[in-house]
């Protein structure tokens, strides 16, 4: 049995690990509140934007004019994986969920033939996929220098990964980040940013024309590579709110372990501490007898 | 009557308000639109729009970058990348 001495060693230390995932857990919570009303300010903008999108659209149709980012390169043959992941741990399976969903579809696309590529932001995630796939990391974006990241980073993104389309390095885009469900409840996503999806056909509003400035093809080649940034901007608000979630759910179980674990300990001690004493007055007992 | 306008940036609605008449700069010439403006859809140039609250006052300019226009029967929605300073 562990000395008395260890046992409170060990008591001490454990307690110190619980204050720090207790305060961890707290600042989790604080910085989530932040992180879900960014979230939230960020809806009208993409609402508005897609249905303007999703109007044009239907309206330009899949004619040979349409832009590329619409109509597709015309093959698919080359995927380009876009995985979000955050720089930091501390966060239970947050980005281990977010590896796996894009390695799934990976798996899946290599199966059907088709060449995958993987455009990799955030830190966490590079290690893993560089092992599952090696040398198949074309484009890394570092954002460990960035407090909160906003729609600058978002457009830095996508405007690399429209470049990349522009010259030819892949036909569809993907993009995988962890949708925020609740604070308890976070879902590693995948969704096709590249050609933009056919949007849902919109009613024609009241039959009203509407005029252009200039023509409807312009406006919409305009707004598809806006249409991007915004989905990655999306994508790094929901991983942002998604990544506190996560890491305040998972601070708060190893608070309670390190609680349980404190408990069972003080248990030992304690009875440690009654044998020492009873061993100590049998001795004197005895003595005391044999005199 | 006045006119709706919003102001909407990727981080958030920055401006929702009844007005007489916004002034924008289309990427073909500037247009003004008052209540009751015909359906239409514009991309911006960087520049200022002009927001008139009420008729005959002063116009308070707002730099967007990146901007967009649509007019419709809900009034004029303007979607901007980034409002300058």
């Amino acid at each position: 049995m562990a000395s008395l001495k260890e046992l409170k060693g060990r008591i001490t230390s454990v307690k110190s690990t619980q204050k720090i995932t207790k305060a961890k857990k707290m600042v989790a919570a604080a910085k989530l509140r932040k992180a879900q009303a960014a979230a939230e300010a960020a809806r009208p903008y993409a609402e508005r934007l897609e249905g303007v999108v999703a109007s044009l659209a239907t309206k330009v149709g899949t004619a040979d004019s349409a832009p590329r980012l619409l109509s597709g390169t015309g093959k698919d043959d080359h995927h380009l994986l876009v995985v979000l992941n955050s720089d930091r741990g501390l966060a239970g399976a947050f980005n281990a969920n977010i590896v796996k969903a894009a390695r799934d579809k990976a798996y899946e696309l290599q199966a059907a033939g088709k060449k995958v590529s993987f455009f990799l932001v955030g830190r966490k995630g590079r290690p893993v996929i560089n092992r599952l796939f090696p040398g198949q990391i074309i484009e890394h974006y570092e954002t460990t220098g960035i407090r909160n990241v906003g729609f600058d980073e978002a457009r830095d993104v996508s405007a690399q990964v429209s470049d990349m389309y522009e010259a030819g390095a892949f036909d569809v885009a993907h993009l995988f980040y962890s949708k925020f469900r609740s604070a308890l409840l976070q879902e590693a996503t995948g969704q096709q940013i590249i050609p933009v999806p056919a949007p849902a056909a919109v009613e024609e509003i009241g039959g009203a024309t509407v005029e252009y400035e200039p023509d409807e093809e312009a406006i919409l080649a305009d707004l598809l590579p806006r249409n991007v940034t915004i989905q990655i901007f999306k994508g790094l608000l929901e991983n942002a709110a998604s990544e506190q979630g996560a890491s305040m759910t998972a601070m708060d179980n190893a608070t309670r372990n390190a609680g349980d674990l404190i408990n069972r300990l003080t248990v030992e001690y304690n009875r440690s501490r009654q044998a020492a004493i009873t061993t100590e007055l049998v001795e004197i007992i005895s003595g005391a007898e044999a005199l | 009557m006045a006119l709706k306008f919003e102001l909407v940036t990727p981080a958030r609605l920055e401006r929702a308000s009844d007005v007489y008449m916004v002034t924008v700069p289309g990427s073909e010439g500037d247009f003004s639109v008052l209540e009751g403006h015909a359906p239409f859809m514009a991309t911006l140039r960087n520049g200022a729009i002009t927001v008139y609250a009420t008729q005959g006052s002063e116009g308070e300019a707002i730099n967007v970058e990146g901007g967009f226009a649509e007019v419709n029967e809900a009034g004029l929605t303007i979607l901007a990348e980034r409002i300058a300073d």
